[in-house]
């Protein structure tokens, strides 16, 4: 019994269920006699909760029985329904993270997020690394704009690295080494990432945002590997207890254990398309008849905390249609 | 009825006291006219204790030990008084516009919303010691006699009804005087020393004269004068409807050139704008920052004609110059004038002081004025405070205030112009859209009911655009597309295993920047699968482009 007494640390905050019970953190009582021991299993629940208030030294500890079991978090839809099946949807308050090669389906299912918690009349902030958010995409997924802040790092910001960017002729940069090229896009790439986690903490700070997105799916994956996991340990503890959702889009896993809810896509096998009407009298593969339907989007849940214990990984797939090619046809 | 007095004494010291609340502890005098001809115009009581009186040469008033001296300033006596109007209007629309350093207001009825005189009378002196004025604060049944009580007596003080004659009566006869303002200055000498002669000493005196002998004297004016004394006179005050102005300025002895101490003279400011702004129950949605800059200018032997230097960082707010021609045509250094004006737009109505300073700091920080400072204009356009009324089921929003600074913050890391709500113009262009100031209060209000989910809703193949467009070496065959390199990045590269298109789309064509371009989706295997992007020829240059990719 006296194994599952846990210190409640005022330093530390209020014991978490999930986090790892170290020895710091379950104390013995000080003299754990033989005695004592027996004395413990003799008595009742309530006795030793009045023991326990009696003895001073005792007195901050609190009985595994009385922690406080940390409550559902409050569920967000993406907006795709097989996704919500698979997911029970995304939690607020946590790091979601979803990750996948290049035309995965990642920018689709976080349009479809923001689509609908604007919709919904959210507050949302896009952290867009690579400059890539295309807007048109998000008017077919039925954004609201009015509801989106976008922030657009990148090449017009400002370098913040030591090293000042002196701008070079056409003619000087033509005969740059290539190891001073790879070295000025090495400088670029954590330039970008720099400005994204300073402006994922002013959002966070910030607070009231119902969905806060950092995209890194364009980012390197060396580049993104490489972001501290303090940064993510910071974010997780940022959106702690509030009702924002921190969703994180990547090609490789990198916010590792502070991530909630973790999703992976698997790349295309084949290109989804269909030939036209006006096209299929010929039997022939005539470009112009032919038409880029979508993306098979096919998904792993590989690690949720909404479960006490490690879930199987699940499968889904589902297809996501493309825009505006068939006005055009 | 019921009438309250604010007076502020030597007014001109308060002005200059309310941009500098430091110089509070020590003797100050304000010296007026040019050099070297400049004499003491007003004192505050610390240096009127240690001697000093107004018409003293500077030479004699700089033997002082500990004396401070600042230059008369009108700029910051007429923000003085518009702030004295402001205290005023917080509790009455009716107010008299009496002096400079004088207001009257009407409190008659307002017992029910501030409470017994002797309360409004203090809330009066409290609320304009907050805006940086001492004042003394006297209620009486009319307005002559809560004027003469504000000037005699110091701090708060409350005259019954019927107890004028007894109160007033100990007052000095300058007071009196002081009052008057329909009087010339030498006739005031001149009764001060008609009154001085007939042994006269406080109103008292005066109010204890015949009626008879001094009609006799004096006319209707020692009538008049008895009866002020007397607290008797009975007048309609005449209320004044003070502009909605709140602009607070202040002149620099010497030219600041860091942002960090600008930063404290623009806090007092700010302080001072937005407690005005409180006393009239409003906040602001505009705030104007103006300065007024010195610029050297150095002249050659050689040359006759002064040559401008260059400021840097010079916006589209900037004013034009004011050049003025160098006073000396001998001298190596000359000073010119130029103005750097700065407009802090917000999207709601704010009135909190730190949030401003620090929007106003990281605006400076962004567009720095270029050159020292001089002199610093803050003025603010009131606008209706907000109501800020939360609900339980309204969706979460960052608060405005908040959301101003963290936007400030991040535009300072990414660039100006590189955040915002998205606005999609009316064209087929690509990149046709804009980004404007991102304020989701105005979407609240635009939608007033949130949309309802779409139940059935499904997804939408999403495309990632490469901003700029990747140029790419195509091989087409059959007129398609069968080969693609990308030198940019090489993981665009191989053989094209299916392909859509083209879509032909132009337009712009009567415009310098007209566009027309074919569209390609195109599939390349890769050693994730396959990956899907949208190719694009510029039918005006010829060039392939990779726009983007679907994911």
């Amino acid at each position: 019994m006296f194994s599952s007494l846990v210190c409640d640390q005022p330093a530390t905050g209020r014991p978490e269920l999930f986090a790892p019970q170290s020895d710091a953190l379950v104390r013995k009582p000080p003299t754990a006699s033989p005695e004592l021991r027996k004395f413990a299993r003799g008595i009742s629940h309530a006795e030793l909760a009045k023991y326990l208030v009696r003895t001073p030294r005792l007195n901050q500890v609190t009985m595994a029985s009385r922690l406080e079991v940390r409550p559902d978090p409050e569920i967000v839809s993406v907006g795709i329904p097989e996704i919500d099946a698979l997911t029970g949807g995304l939690p607020r308050g946590s790091l979601t993270e979803i990750y996948g090669p290049a035309s995965s389906g990642r920018t689709t299912i976080l349009m479809s997020a923001l689509a609908a918690a604007t919709r919904r009349g959210e507050a949302c902030a896009l952290v867009d690394v690579n400059d890539a958010f295309d807007p048109k995409s998000a008017l077919a997924a039925g954004m609201n704009f009015q509801n989106l802040l976008w922030v657009r790092c990148g090449s017009d910001g400002r370098i913040t690295s030591n090293k000042r960017k002196v701008p070079r002729s056409r003619s000087s940069s033509f005969f740059l080494k290539a190891g001073e090229k790879q070295k000025e896009e090495t400088q670029h790439e954590w330039a970008q990432l720099e400005q994204a986690i300073k402006t994922i903490d002013l959002l966070l700070q910030s607070g009231g945002f119902g969905i806060v997105v950092i995209d890194l799916s364009a980012v390197p994956k060396q580049f993104a590997r490489r972001i501290p996991l303090t940064s993510w340990f910071r974010f997780r503890r940022a959106v702690e207890n509030t009702p924002t959702l921190l969703l994180l889009l990547g090609q490789t896993p990198c916010a590792r254990t502070c991530a909630s809810l973790v999703l992976r896509l698997d790349g295309q096998d084949t290109v989804m398309h269909k030939v036209s009407a006006a096209g299929s009298p010929l039997r022939i593969a005539i470009s112009h008849a032919q038409l880029f339907e979508g993306l098979h989007l096919r998904m792993e849940l590989q690690r949720t905390r909404m479960e006490r214990k490690p879930v199987q990984s699940v499968n889904s797939a589902l297809s996501a249609k493309a825009f505006g090619r068939d006005e055009k046809l | 009825m019921a009438f309250a007095c604010i007076f502020v004494p030597d007014f001109p010291v308060e002005a200059i006291l309310r941009a500098e609340p430091d110089l509070r502890s020590q003797a100050l005098a304000l010296l007026e006219g040019k050099p070297p001809q400049q004499k003491v115009f007003a004192i505050n009581e610390k240096a009127r204790c240690a001697g000093l009186d107004a018409g003293m040469t500077k030479l004699q008033a700089e033997a002082c030990p500990g004396l401070a001296l600042r230059c008369r300033s009108t700029a910051q006596e007429s923000a003085a008084h518009a702030a004295l109007l402001d205290c005023a209007q917080s509790f009455s629309p009716r107010v008299e516009d009496t002096a400079p350093d004088t207001v009257v207001l009407d409190i008659t009825g307002t017992e029910h919303l501030f409470g017994p005189p002797a309360k409004i009378a203090r809330d009066l002196a409290r609320r304009a010691s907050d805006l940086g004025l001492e004042a003394n604060v006297a209620v009486a049944s009319n307005p002559d006699a809560a004027m003469l009580a504000a000037r005699g007596y110091s701090g708060v003080s409350v005259i019954a009804s019927g107890e004028e004659e007894e109160r007033l009566g100990h007052l000095p006869l300058h007071v009196l005087l002081a009052c008057l303002s329909e009087i010339t200055p030498e006739r005031a000498a001149e009764l001060s020393d008609m009154f001085d002669r007939w042994g006269l000493r406080n109103l008292r005196s005066l109010t204890a004269l015949p009626a008879l002998a001094v009609s006799e004297r004096m006319g209707q004016e020692g009538l008049r004068l008895q009866k002020l004394s007397r607290g008797a006179v009975v007048r309609t005050l005449v209320p004044v409807d003070s502009p909605l102005i709140f602009e607070e300025s202040i002149e620099l002895e010497y030219p600041l050139i860091l942002l960090e101490p600008l930063a404290f003279l623009l806090g007092r400011l700010l302080d001072q704008v937005c407690s005005r702004l409180a006393s009239r129950a409003l906040a602001t949605q505009e705030l104007h920052l103006k300065l007024e800059l010195e610029t050297g200018i150095h002249l050659d032997e050689d040359q006759d004609s002064p040559q401008t230097p260059e400021i840097p960082d010079y916006n589209e707010d900037d004013e034009t110059e004011t050049g003025s021609p160098p006073p000396l045509q001998t001298a190596e250094h000359a000073t010119r004038v130029s103005f750097f004006s700065r407009t802090l737009r917000l999207p709601v109505a704010m009135l909190d002081a730190k949030v401003f300073l620090k929007l106003l700091q990281l605006d400076l920080k962004a567009h720095p004025p270029g050159a020292p400072i001089k002199k610093i204009w803050l003025s603010a356009q009131p606008a209706r405070a907000r109501a800020a009324q939360g609900g339980l089921f309204i969706p979460p929003s960052p608060e405005p205030e908040k959301l101003e600074l963290t936007m400030a913050r991040i535009a300072g890391i990414v660039g100006e112009g590189r955040l915002g709500s998205i606005e999609l113009l009316d064209t087929h262009r690509p990149e046709g859209f804009l980004l404007q100031h991102f304020n989701p209060i105005d979407a609240e209000r635009s939608n007033s009911k949130p949309v309802a989910q779409d139940s059935a809703a499904s997804a939408v193949t999403a495309l990632r655009i490469f901003r700029p467009a990747l140029r790419a070496t195509v091989t087409l065959r059959d007129g398609k597309p069968a080969h693609l390199a990308c030198l940019k990045k090489k993981e665009i590269s191989g053989d094209v295993i299916w392909q859509a298109g083209p879509w032909r789309s132009s337009g712009d064509w009567w415009e310098p920047y007209a566009w027309a371009r074919d569209e390609w989706d195109i599939a390349l295997q890769t050693s994730n699968g396959v990956v899907l992007y949208r190719l694009v020829r510029d039918l005006l240059s010829g060039q392939w482009l990779v726009e983007g990719t679907y994911d």
